[in-house]
């Protein structure tokens, strides 16, 4: 049977959507063609604001490229505008005079953003904030120019004003009424919202109206009403969107303020659906993509021809992406006839709060400062739950509700409900993502976002998401005592292959596995790394590495990135350098023409973009210049950071700089369960970050604090105090015991910080602080340990060590 | 995919790439083409397969990966992909092509023209 041929005309967010649930239920049922008046693939419109703020760029934002196109069979017609649906030979026609036919149509066509009938608004300079031509001429004016005018004070007004502040301009807002976002915020919301964005260097009138735009050819001035004029290289009107059914309307289609559809997506023609920011359904539109997402889902279900579904209208939240802002709105917040507020204010920590009550049900809910009980509200808001015996904690959040909440993020996500929507755009609950990541193994955010499309696409629930994924296989962490395998492959627990391979003196990866009955041939990438690590701190001496049980980055000493080259980050130890060496890597670098040099956060700098077969013979340029591989790749001693200390620091208390960089010299080249990052700060100020380290040194007057178990990263963690020490040969024998317990003990990838929870910082004072002869006997052992690590990687490779790793096999032209 | 050793010496298509001593054990080396580059990898047990070398995910360089049994995981996002046929495990979705490779008399032969089933060429 020949297929039936589908066109849709608008290749956007909607629009793209439904093809993607069509061909999850009938992949094989249509021919399908797209017309996009873009010249792009689709990409993720929410995220323009970041791109605008430099965060991202296009390829980040890019949805489905050519090539999902193209598996898909869909035939892509970028930058190709329809102008013409003939209805009765049911066919479509665009600008250029191509031409497809269709059994069923979707329009899918978003809005067109207002602009304001004011004199000049046609100058050179006054763009509007919709797409990535927008954008790029945004970027471009940002590059040359100094001042910037947005026109409006709403959601996309605040996203556009951010992104070119934080591209350089001097930006200032201009805003009809007295509140800002006054369709989502109340005023003392809107109050707090104007007063941060003003810290970060915003400029605000308000209200004021524009009265024209000022210029010969380009853009010069914006006036005001008032007869105030601000200078302007670049006017941004984000005033609102408009329905765009300009098509639909010629081709005859009923169209109010939109395309009317039905609850099954279709028009006043059943062949031709809408979908998307165009149409108009139960006397709605909408503007935001949780609505337009759950409408794909029904028109894509009537298209299969499966017909149970139906779109009933939706109830739509927002949340600002201003990086650091938290922002949350939802249903009604102004109040009415019946209406009570509940209201808190905590203005030292930043936090407002306001629910709005109708008889007992959550009518609407307006957050800001801190918004993690945002999809709580929404939740209760949706479903009319009478909260009447919630009054009295209703404003403090689930957490407080039993008797489990600290507050913080994980025990908050933990006591959600399965059914609470953690991520508002593709509505997914939390037991969907709890349950696809413990179903199907995932453990990064990109899995989760790649599994349940949660989090992808404006990215304001990344945090819960994380959360989750923390909760759900941090679990792992807490239940020490129940046995758990060190992956697949085995029944046997980390534990017990440690215990093991000291016992039965196994002293290969092969008669590691022999000995526990491994049920796979050779492993897999999650215990070969492990057991390669533990044979090598049992053996130090004897064992031989094996390269091809280590992960890429270990493997070639350097780190892979996402376009396959790699970056090199040479040692530089306690993060004190010389001229002369700053010289010799600026020269290398030019040499090699490095694409980025980047100073890292670990006081040191980063070379990206090299070639693979590039790297050894950078390494040896650094290796004649002295400098050692800095390990940044590895589960390896990373980075010392040191302050100044008292050789400069009029605080200074010791010479913190020194010993970091003996701490550098005598743990450098140590392989560990996971990085491990240390710090020594010169006075309680803590320039160094010491205490969000593995371990970390507070120098005082009295001598040096040791600290342990902290780190930064998705769950920041500041380290447990362990004890006072009085000189710096102490310090070492400390540190040097500390890593080699961590390292005997420790399960492979369990940082300081969750193996010092598990464990307790009891356990590790009586190792490390109390039993004197145990802490010189592993500091003994770490020493012994060291002189077999301490070869410098590269130097081996630019001499020739595993060569075959950094050249092809072979060229074909 | 790896073909019986008694055919004959390989004519047409295909190509001698290297020897077999090329490709560490549980590992893989690169073939550079102007059309993209080509992985060829070598199991526990010497087998040898050849695919893409990018990941279906998001292009990740696949020769780069932890090759154990007869997969390799992705360096950039550790999809798993099955050596003999391309495809990617399950539950994830999608395929690097695979190219027919043999070996005789220790060396290595791969044909340029991938197997059918897989669009990602
Ligand atoms: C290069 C650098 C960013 C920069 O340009 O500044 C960086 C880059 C990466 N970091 Fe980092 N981190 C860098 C400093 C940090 C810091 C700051 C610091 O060390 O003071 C932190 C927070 C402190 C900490 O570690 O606790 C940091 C916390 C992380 C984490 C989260 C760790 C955690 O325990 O939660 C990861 C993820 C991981 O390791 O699993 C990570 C992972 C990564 C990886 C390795 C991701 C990857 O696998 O590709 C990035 C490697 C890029 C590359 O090729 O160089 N990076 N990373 C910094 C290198 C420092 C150096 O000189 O070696
Ligand atoms: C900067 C910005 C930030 C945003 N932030 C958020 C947010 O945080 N959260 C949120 O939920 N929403 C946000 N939105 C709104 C969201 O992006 C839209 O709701 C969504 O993209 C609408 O999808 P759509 O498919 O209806 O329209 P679009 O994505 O605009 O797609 C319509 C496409 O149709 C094309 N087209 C139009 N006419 C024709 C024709 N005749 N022929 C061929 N092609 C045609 C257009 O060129 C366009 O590519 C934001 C929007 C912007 C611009
Ligand atoms: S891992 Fe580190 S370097 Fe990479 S994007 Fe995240 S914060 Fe930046
Ligand atoms: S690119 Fe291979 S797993 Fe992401």
């Amino acid at each position: 049977m020949a297929k039936e041929k589908l066109v849709l005309v608008g290749n956007g967010m909607a629009g793209i959507r439904t093809v993607e649930e069509l061909l999850k239920l009938a992949p094989e049922k249509y021919e399908i063609a797209v017309f996009g008046a873009e010249p792009l693939v689709n990409y993720n419109r929410i995220l323009l604001s970041p791109v605008l703020a430099g965060e991202k760029n296009f390829d980040d934002i890019v949805l489905n490229d050519d090539a999902w196109y193209a598996a898909n069979g869909i035939q892509l017609h970028k930058g190709k505008e329809i102008i013409k649906v003939d209805r009765v030979r049911r066919e479509v026609v665009a600008a250029d005079g191509t031409k497809a036919s269709y059994d069923r149509l979707i329009l899918a066509t978003g809005s067109n953003p207002f602009v304001i009938p004011v004199p000049g608004k046609e100058l050179e300079g006054v763009v509007t904030f919709r797409d990535m031509y927008d954008i790029e001429r945004m970027l471009a004016a940002a590059n040359n120019h100094k001042h910037a005018v947005v026109i409006g004070g709403g959601l996309l007004g605040l996203e556009a004003a951010n992104g070119l502040l934080k591209q350089g301009m001097a930006v200032t807002v201009v805003h009809l009424l007295d509140t800002l976002m006054e369709k989502q915020l109340d005023a003392a919301a809107a109050g707090l919202l104007k007063r941060s964005l003003e810290e970060r260097g915003l400029n605000f009138l308000m209200p004021a109206q524009t009265e024209a735009i000022l210029g010969e050819t380009k853009v010069r001035a914006v006036r005001l009403k008032d007869g105030t004029e601000i200078p302007a290289d670049l006017v941004v009107m984000a005033v609102g969107i408009r329905p765009n059914f300009t098509l639909a309307k010629k081709a005859g289609i009923h169209c109010d303020r939109g395309i009317v559809v039905n609850d099954t997506l279709q028009t006043y023609d059943p062949r031709v659906y809408a979908v998307g920011e165009c149409v108009q359904h139960r006397g709605q539109t909408y503007g935001l993509v949780a609505p337009l997402f759950e409408q794909a889902k029904v028109c894509a279900n009537h298209l299969a021809e499966l017909g149970y579904s139906r779109y009933e209208g939706s109830v739509t939240s927002t949340k600002l992406k201003v990086t650091g802002i938290d922002l949350f709105s939802a249903g009604e917040f102004q109040g009415g006839e019946g209406c009570e507020e509940m209201v808190l204010k905590d203005a030292g920590r930043g936090v407002y709060k306001k629910v709005m009550l109708k008889d007992n049900r959550v009518q609407g809910a307006v957050m800001y400062g801190d918004t993690m009980d945002g999809a709580w509200y929404f939740q209760l808001m949706r479903d009319g739950t009478d909260v009447a015996s919630l009054r009295d904690k209703l404003l403090f959040g689930q957490a407080h509700l039993g008797d489990s909440g600290h507050g913080d993020i994980k025990a908050r996500v933990a006591s959600l409900p399965d059914t609470a929507e953690i991520c508002g755009c593709n509505g997914v609950c939390k037991g969907t993502i709890v349950q696809a990541i413990t179903d199907k193994k995932l453990f990064t955010l990109e899995d989760v976002r790649a599994h349940t499309k949660a989090s992808s696409s404006c990215g304001s629930c990344t945090g819960l998401v994380e959360a989750l994924l923390a909760s759900t296989l941090g679990g792992d962490y807490s239940v020490a005592t129940k046995k758990k395998p060190v992956c697949g492959c085995t029944e046997h627990s980390h534990d017990e292959v440690r215990a093991g391979i000291k016992l039965h003196q196994l002293k290969t990866i092969r008669s590691v596995m022999d000995m526990f009955a491994w049920q796979t041939p050779d492993g897999c990438n999650k215990c070969r790394p492990a057991l390669n690590f533990y044979l090598l701190v049992a053996w130090p001496d004897e064992y031989v590495d094996d390269n091809q049980s280590r992960f890429i980055n270990e493997r070639v000493h350097a780190n892979i990135q996402k376009d396959g080259t790699y970056s090199v980050v040479p040692r530089i130890w306690g993060g004190e350098t010389t001229p002369g060496e700053l010289r010799a890597l600026a020269e290398i670098a030019e040499k090699f023409q490095v694409p980025t040099v980047h100073i890292t956060g670990g006081q040191r700098i980063d070379f990206l973009g090299v070639p693979k077969e590039t790297l050894p013979a950078m390494w040896g340029d650094l290796s004649r210049a002295g400098f050692v591989s800095g390990h940044a790749y590895g589960k390896a001693i990373r980075t010392v950071k040191t302050c100044v200390g008292k050789n400069w620091c009029r605080f200074g208390t010791q010479d913190s700089t020194t010993m970091g960089i003996d701490l550098e010299k005598m743990s450098w080249g140590s392989w560990m369960p996971h990085k491990v990052k240390l710090a020594v700060s010169g006075c309680p100020r803590n320039c160094a970050e010491a205490t969000i380290k593995d371990f970390g040194v507070v120098c005082v007057d009295s001598g040096y604090e040791l600290h342990v178990g902290g780190n930064g990263g998705v769950k920041v963690r500041a380290t447990d105090f362990l004890c006072v020490v009085k000189t710096p040969e102490e310090v070492k024998e400390y540190c040097a015991a500390f890593l080699q317990v961590y390292r005997e003990e420790a399960h492979y990838l369990e940082r300081t910080a969750p193996w010092v929870e598990r464990v307790g910082l009891a356990y590790v004072k009586q190792r490390v602080v109390e039993d004197e002869a145990g802490r010189k006997a592993l500091a003994a052992r770490f020493l012994h340990s060291q002189t077999f690590a301490q070869v410098d990687p590269w130097g081996e490779r630019a001499k020739g060590t595993d060569k075959h790793e950094f050249i092809p096999l072979k060229r074909v032209s | 995919m790896q073909v019986a050793a008694q055919s004959k010496v390989p004519a047409g298509n295909w190509i001698e790439v290297g020897t077999l001593e090329d490709i560490p054990r549980q590992g893989a080396r690169v073939v550079r083409h102007a059309d993209g580059d080509i992985a060829v990898f070598r199991t526990l047990d010497d087998e040898v397969f050849a695919l893409r070398d990018r990941c279906p995910h998001k292009g990740g360089p696949l020769s780069q990966g932890i090759v154990h049994g007869k997969r390799v995981a992705c360096p950039l996002h550790d999809w798993k992909i099955h050596l003999d046929t391309g495809m990617a495990v399950a539950p994830d979705e999608g395929c690097a092509a695979s190219f027919p490779v043999r070996v005789e008399g220790g060396k290595v032969f791969l044909s340029l023209i991938p197997d059918a089933g897989c669009p990602n060429k």
